[in-house]
């Protein structure tokens, strides 16, 4: 059998049903077994469209995504794809093209070092040299993406070994020595956390990407409720604690709501699951919780302690350890009363300080109403995926999600341009739902070319454009630090959005107009096809509350 | 301390300090990997985009011919030496790590110092070499090259004494090291 052949089944054995490219000279031969293989293939416009795509497929549906590229410059234009992929643990596998072996180190003809210049930002890579490994190399990428913390793996394979007729045989079991994550969680360890909860007079639950990866939103819940324990996600957390509800605190973080980070201030004990301390949460670090205690619950042993030292460090998978720290915290019997106090404080912040924005009193159509507006039409359960900037933190903030797998957005690398393909290989995952994205001015640009995509395959996003017509999270910067000097963020009107939608075939529509935006959302997600709305908000609107830069959570401003 | 989206100007004391666990003594870690292409790239590549300064390296192979050990010290002064072995253990070709306790192990590195002798000067290296018991390798009219073999303080104290004479070259392996004892390291 063909090497490709076999790299086809054993896609197929991994269950993959679709995966995002685009050909070239390296991996020509895999687009011919692709041909009669019986796996979908979704032509992409750019590389790194692809990417995200996988990307969006593999967060909508928590199976792995997978994208192809040829060598040299099909292979760098996944980098972005592969660090986004990296720092958000999203489960991809990038299958690139390499030149012929007998070229290799020649600088051949699109000849580039992609595992060398991968290294850096995937879980693993594997450079292929014998194509007999093939189908065990796949496998073996595939269980790396997937199981422990989640990444993306790239498999490079020279396009004559790809040629190469190789015997070929169902592999079941993957030989990796040196990896084997630890899921169970230390049971000794885990007591001693229910303790601490137990004592605990001020306690928070910080959440993270982590719960939604290890599918344990449920869990979670029933943590939470096992008390009253409050409830904060960070930006990609959320929808792993369901927002309306009287134990939630909102997101927390550097736009996240001041009851959420006031509460992180005073806590006694903060019990963070699958969560990172990034510097977006914690501010300045030496200022973060001081107060507080920590118990760590991660999978990756290298989080813990990185950046706050834990006191109560475990190790393994949150669907494994939440039940059996809920379990064990039950049977402490703990009094529900010590609280009291508590939630007396985190209501008063509740009340004093609730998200808020000064609505326009004409038809203005001010940027968070637009993400109100966005959640009534849609009911509030669409899949909604996001750009980089203000429009990523307003609808962080006002699409109050209600379920894992809903919100799909860079959160770690903020890689502008990831709205628009990661909507379209969410909507492939999940082709009976409703998947939204609000796109940037700005980053839209950056993969627009996406909606070629869509179009042709047949893939009906809805996009909504957050149209300031500047790079607003800079401009908000340069007003709030630099002194309003507005170096290169006015992006001006172009393009005409409704042109463009209808360049590529898909439905173009425009709203300036507050009075007419909700049912103007609601005709675009009736009109059949890719639809392409372009709201014109608030040119200079600021997002708020904000931690700024290197402050403590207690300094939030606005 | 500030960061790039501010435009706070940082002064260099805020930049150079910084948090983790130091340990404030020199590490030796024992890393077994897997006998692959790039695993050396990947472990050198992880130590400089993390900030970690590898101290020495040796690699070699094992009795096992799959596996590979890669012999580094690193300086726990500098570097959070947790941190440093969790995120080594994140690679899917790193099989064991073992962080050396100083008394539980025997080190050994061994350093080839060539340097101008003359008619003089000739004996007296030739003296401190026996002291060092040390082996000389290979004599020409106006050098000798030494072979000293033994912990870093002692090579470094024969460079001491030798550099006087004037030391042309000094090659060194980088440190190896086993744990005392009968368990495997
Ligand atoms: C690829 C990339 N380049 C630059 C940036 C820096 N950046 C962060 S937010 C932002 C502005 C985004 O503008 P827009 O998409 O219009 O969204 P808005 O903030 O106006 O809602 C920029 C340039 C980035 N995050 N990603």
């Amino acid at each position: 059998m063909r090497a490709v052949d076999a790299i086809i089944e054993c896609l197929k054995a991994e269950g993959v049903d679709v995966v995002f490219g685009i050909p070239g000279g390296a991996n020509l031969p895999t687009y011919d077994a692709l041909y009669y293989g019986g796996i979908r293939h979704i032509l992409c416009r750019h590389e790194q469209g692809a990417g995200h795509a996988a990307e969006g497929y593999a967060k909508a549906s928590g199976r792995v995504g997978v994208a192809l590229g040829t060598s040299g410059p099909g292979a760098t234009n996944l980098v972005t794809p592969i660090a986004d992929a990296m720092m958000d643990s999203v489960p991809t596998v990038f299958l690139t093209g390499q030149v012929r072996t007998e070229l290799l180190g020649t600088d051949g003809f699109q000849e580039a070092d992609i595992s060398g210049i991968t290294m850096p930002i995937v879980k693993h890579s594997f450079m292929v040299q014998d194509p007999r490994e093939i189908p065990r190399v796949i496998h073996e990428a595939f269980h790396i993406a997937r199981t422990g913390r989640p990444g993306p793996v790239v498999v490079d394979i020279p396009q004559d070994l790809s040629r190469a007729d190789i015997p070929y045989e169902p592999v079941d079991s993957v030989r990796l020595p040196g990896y084997n994550p630890t899921t169970e969680g230390n049971a000794k360890q885990i007591r001693l956390a229910a303790k601490a909860l137990a004592n605990a007079r001020r306690p928070v639950i910080y959440a993270g990407g982590g719960v939604v990866n290890a599918d344990a939103a449920r869990e979670l819940v029933e943590l939470a409720t096992s008390d009253r324990f409050p409830v904060t996600c960070t930006l990609m957390g959320l929808g792993a604690f369901p927002a309306p509800h009287e134990q939630w605190l909102g997101m927390l973080g550097m736009h996240g709501t001041r009851t959420a980070n006031y509460a992180m201030d005073e806590a006694d004990l903060i019990c963070a699951i699958g969560a990172r301390f990034d510097d977006r949460i914690t501010g300045k670090l030496s200022e973060f919780a001081p107060r507080a205690k920590f118990i760590h619950i991660d999978i990756d042993p290298a989080e813990i302690s990185k950046n706050v030292p834990a006191h109560i460090p475990i190790v393994g998978d949150a669907k494994k350890i939440l039940p059996k720290l809920t379990r064990e915290y039950r049977a402490l019997e703990a009094d529900a009363s010590r609280l009291d106090a508590w939630w007396q404080r985190i209501r008063g912040w509740q009340e004093k300080h609730p998200l808020r924005y000064e609505d326009s009193e004409d038809s203005e159509i001010k940027p968070q109403y637009m993400i109100e507006a966005l959640y009534e039409a849609t009911g509030g359960d669409a899949i909604v995926t996001s750009d980089v900037g203000q429009h990523q933190m307003w609808t962080a903030q006002y699409y109050h999600f209600k379920a894992p797998r809903r919100w799909i957005n860079s959160g770690g690398l903020g890689t502008m341009g990831f709205g628009l393909p990661s909507a379209l290989g969410a909507k492939v995952a999940c082709p009976d739902e409703t998947v939204v994205c609000v796109a940037g001015d700005g980053s839209l640009q950056m993969t627009s070319q996406e909606l070629a995509t869509c179009v042709s395959e047949e893939i009906p996003v809805k996009v909504f454009i957050m149209n300031n017509g500047y790079l607003g999270m800079v401009r908000q910067w340069q007003e709030l630090f630099w002194d309003r000097r507005y170096s290169a963020v006015d992006m001006g009107t172009r393009p005409d959005w409704v042109k463009l939608a209808e360049a590529y075939g898909a439905t173009g529509m425009r709203v300036a107009d507050k009075s007419e935006l909700v049912e103007a959302m609601r005709t675009a997600l009736l009109t059949d096809g890719p639809v392409v709305v372009d709201v014109r908000v608030t040119r200079e609107e600021n997002c708020y509350p904000m931690i700024p830069v290197g402050e403590a959570a207690r300094d939030m401003v606005g | 301390m500030g960061e790039p989206g501010t435009k706070e100007i940082l002064n260099l004391a805020d930049l150079e300090a910084s948090g983790g666990i130091h340990t404030g003594r020199k590490h030796i870690l024992s890393i077994l990997v897997e006998n692959k292409p790039g695993v050396l790239a990947r472990v050198a590549g992880l130590f400089a985009r993390r900030g970690f300064n590898i101290g020495s390296l040796a690699v070699g192979p094992t009795d096992d011919a799959s596996i590979s050990r890669i012999t580094l010290t690193v300086d726990g002064a500098l570097h959070p030496i947790d941190q440093v072995t969790k995120q080594l253990h994140k690679l899917v070709n790193v099989i064991k790590i073992r962080d050396l306790e100083p008394e539980e192990t025997v080190a050994r590195e061994l350093a080839l110092f060539k340097v101008s002798a003359d008619g003089e000067s000739r004996a007296e290296i030739l003296q401190f070499t026996e002291i060092f018991r040390g082996k000389v390798i290979d004599v020409s009219k106006r050098s000798v090259t030494v072979e000293i073999t033994g912990t870093d303080d002692k090579i470094e104290a024969f460079e001491q004494m030798i550099r006087p004479f004037g030391l042309i070259e000094m090659v060194r392996t980088g440190e190896i090291a086993v744990a005392r004892g009968r368990s495997a390291t």
